[in-house]
């Protein structure tokens, strides 16, 4: 009966399903098939991060996943120092890529080892790691680079 | 005047792209246009067995190339067609044994005797894929309404896009009534995935299967609702414009009817 109703309201298929994962999979397609984007993306996040914080060019990592149902980006790029007057937050050094210990000034009272806050609602969306070391302000920024 | 050239690609293999080629070019030599089709499946050659031309191959495309024949030696004569013929694939060589420039030569050689020029191109993306882009001006992409056929479909729309050629879309193997009951992707869903113009679409038919084992293209029966969709896609291509007949029509009536019978 309940396949019956289904069938009567038009829910019943795969068709649907099939439109979703269609959607997303060409979504990625068209991101792989265009690695100059990805790098010139990659470019400008860096400028406008760059801009307050000194980041390690190399070892900026880029990727995209599937997260709920969309697509999302994630860029992990370590921070090397804060380009600040005070000399008291500069040169900061960051361990390697993921940095978990750092000590917690909380310059504007953010809790210690502060994520970037996520923005679940976007499509694509930035999360550094490797950011919130004492330069709160500039990691509690996420670059949201809304690549289409 | 020179013709219109036009490759038949897809990607997926198995989706009907050699059926469609000969159907439409049937089609477009029964309106009374020059027809050329060219088999660009070197080492793969079939679209001489679906139009039951197998018998008399004496040369091949390949051999046009090297030099060893005239392309005129080449053409077999369709003779249940009065102006269609075809230019078969080397079925003992290699994609490689052929390069891109001396296949668009061929193909304007052939464009200089037709109307149209109909090339078959071979599933992949790799060099017959090339080769076969390389000669045409414009492209017709068929594709099947399945996930995995749609998503070569828009490979292969990509790489055509970017040499900046026409492409236009033919929905082949729709089955309206799955359509209907939300089990297949519908053409609206398809035409909005790969986003490119609908050329036409073409239902599911098992009569299909019976005429192309015994090497005849279904449009010949003109009985067959397909040789009257066939002919709506081929004036399409000639510039009319044609209503598209709509196979998923979502009534509640309809799929009141569909749940019965399912039921």
């Amino acid at each position: 009966m309940i396949e019956f109703l289904k069938k009567l309201f038009g829910q019943s298929g795969s068709s649907a399903t099939a439109k979703e994962r269609l959607r997303l999979v060409l979504m990625t397609d068209h991101l792989e098939l265009a690695p100059e984007l990805i790098e010139a993306m990659k470019r400008d996040l860096v400028d406008v991060i760059s801009r307050h914080v000194e980041v390690d060019r190399d070892k900026i990592e880029v990727n995209f996943e599937r997260q709920d149902s969309a697509l999302a980006m994630l860029a992990n790029i370590p921070i090397l120092s804060v380009n600040r007057p005070n000399p008291s937050l500069t040169l900061v050094p960051v361990p390697e890529p993921v940095a978990s210990v750092q000590p917690p000034v909380a310059a504007n009272g953010a809790p210690p080892n502060a994520a970037p806050p996520r923005v679940r609602k976007r499509r694509k969306r930035t999360s550094k790691k490797a950011a919130g070391t004492n330069a709160a302000p500039a990691s509690a920024t996420p670059a949201s680079a809304a690549a289409n | 005047m020179s013709a219109r050239k036009i490759v038949l690609t897809s990607g997926k293999g198995g989706v009907g792209k050699t059926t469609t080629t000969a159907n439409l070019g049937a089609t477009l030599a029964k309106r009374g246009q020059r027809v050329i089709l060219i088999d660009a499946d070197i080492g793969l050659r079939n679209l001489d067995l679906v139009l039951g031309l197998e018998k008399r191959i004496v040369f091949d495309l390949v051999e046009v190339a090297e030099g060893r024949c005239q392309l005129r030696q080449a053409l077999i004569k369709d003779k249940r067609f009065e102006s269609l013929s075809i230019l078969p694939a080397a079925q003992t060589r290699e994609k490689e044994a052929i390069t891109a420039a001396q296949f668009s030569a061929i193909v304007e050689l052939a464009a200089e005797q037709a109307d149209y020029v109909l090339i078959d191109c071979p599933a992949g993306i790799e060099t017959g894929f090339r080769n076969a882009v390389a000669g045409a001006s414009e492209a017709i992409v068929v594709t099947t309404p399945e996930v995995s056929a749609i998503r070569d479909a828009d490979r292969v729309v990509g790489k055509i896009a970017d040499e900046g050629k026409p492409i236009r879309l033919i929905v082949n193997r729709l089955r309206p009534e799955m359509v209907r009951s939300g089990d297949m992707l519908s053409v609206e869903d398809v035409c909005e995935v790969l986003a490119i113009e609908l050329l036409g679409v073409v239902p599911d038919d098992e009569e299909v299967i019976d005429t192309t084992n015994r090497g005849e293209p279904i449009v010949l029966n003109e009985s067959n609702r397909l040789a009257a969709i066939y002919d709506k896609i081929a004036r399409r291509l000639e510039g009319e414009i044609v209503p598209f007949t709509n196979f998923d029509g979502q009534s509640f009536f309809g799929r009141l009817i569909d749940a019965l019978k399912a039921g």
